[in-house]
């Protein structure tokens, strides 16, 4: 039932689109053409600072600054029975998407999906959007440079997200 | 962001040299790079097919439609927009397309409504560089990164054999809704803060007054 929300939401939602424009008498072909023109500038427009955002990530991720993060976290985070293989995923999921799922994908891998930390991990990956990623592709993309408090609200958001997953998997599935 | 971007990049160079993984660190220069513009290219296609379907239906007026379903929800999360804005309604279908785990469609919608709030700012007449209220509650939905199916999520664990990946799907619903929630009423108070901070006197006013 689910699976099927999902596959049929997307056609759905085009058909619909569609449809209401052709009964509106509206141009669709043309004004489709028109739409899709700003593809190209939008999608190059955001590359500086996908750039600047994603080269400093990788570079903090190779560094091996996440490890001693996770090394110095981990006593802290054991007296709330959080596994420390899941540590790093806390970290990167605000910095990088494709490095989370990367990391997800590892552990689910390493310990098998009935672990308790495969659990913790999906809850957190699967609720969660990568802040940094969002904030300088989308205020990039219309020349914002003061992001005023949408940073602090992000990360905030975020760590809530991660004690909110820690408690959840603690009902769940300890 | 510029301490941000400083941090990074500097405190990933000495901190890799002392971990002795400087070629990592400069490896990572080159691959991030690459990367980027990867990731560009790959939503030039994308971009347009979503954003040509976005105009057939700002066009038809379903856009301005949905605007004026969620307006008394919408008046007062996005105050500083008229509330029948199109950007309010492409604000909705940006929620919705991420709520329903369409990444794909997600980030074009997403990067309209950015246009539609700028153009909306810039009518309010304020500055050009500085993000309005409107840009940040949007941002604080979008980063909750409210989610009904974690579809990759459940992908993954499929992969690896579980037997019961939907189990997954309740509590990460339970913590995706506070978090949303949580970012919403997070803005919505740092909003109220900023709005009082040109009262303070040791902080510099940021908006001007024109």
């Amino acid at each position: 039932m689910i699976n099927l929300l999902s596959l049929y939401a997307l056609p759905f939602i085009i058909v619909l689109i569609l449809t209401i424009g052709i009964v509106k008498k509206v141009p669709v072909y043309e004004e489709f053409t028109e739409g899709a023109k700003d593809g190209f500038k939008v999608a190059v427009s955001i590359i500086p600072y996908l750039v600047a955002i994603i080269v400093g990530i990788s570079m903090f991720r190779a560094s091996g600054a996440m490890d001693s993060i996770a090394a110095f976290l981990a006593p802290l985070l054991n007296k709330f029975s959080v596994p420390v293989d899941s540590i790093p995923i806390m970290i990167t999921r605000s910095l990088s998407g494709s490095a989370t799922l990367g990391l997800f994908t590892e552990i689910a891998h390493k310990f098998g999906p009935d672990a308790y930390v495969t659990k913790l991990c999906a809850i957190i990956v699967g609720s969660s959007e990568t802040t940094f990623y969002v904030l300088s592709v989308y205020f990039g993309s219309i020349g914002i440079k003061k992001f005023r408090y949408a940073l602090i609200v992000g990360l905030l958001a975020d760590f809530i997200g991660i004690i909110g997953a820690i408690l959840v998997a603690q009902k769940f599935f300890l | 962001m510029n301490y941000i971007f400083y941090f990074l990049i500097v405190f990933s160079i000495i901190f890799g040299i002392i971990n002795g993984r400087t070629q990592e660190v400069v490896n990572a220069i080159l691959d991030g790079a690459d990367v980027s513009v990867k990731i560009a290219l790959s939503l030039i296609g994308i971009m347009a097919f979503w954003l040509g379907i976005m105009r057939i239906a700002e066009k038809s007026g379903l856009v301005q439609w949905i605007a004026k379903i969620i307006k008394p929800v919408t008046k007062w999360l996005f105050n500083d927009v008229p509330p029948e804005n199109e950007a309010i309604g492409n604000i909705a279908l940006s929620v919705s397309a991420n709520a329903l785990g369409l990444t794909n469609a997600a980030t074009p919608i997403g990067l309209r409504v950015m246009q539609e709030l700028k153009e909306v700012n810039e009518s309010n007449n304020n500055d050009k560089e500085t993000a309005s209220d409107a840009m940040c509650m949007f941002l604080a939905m979008n980063t909750a990164g409210f989610q009904i199916i974690p579809a990759t999520v459940i992908a993954v664990l499929v992969a690896v054999g579980s037997k019961n990946p939907t189990e997954i799907i309740v509590p990460t619903l339970i913590v995706t809704a506070f978090a949303f929630v949580s970012a919403i009423i997070l803005a919505k108070f740092f909003q109220i803060l900023y709005k009082n901070k040109s009262n303070f006197p040791f902080v510099k006013k940021e908006v001007n007054d024109d």
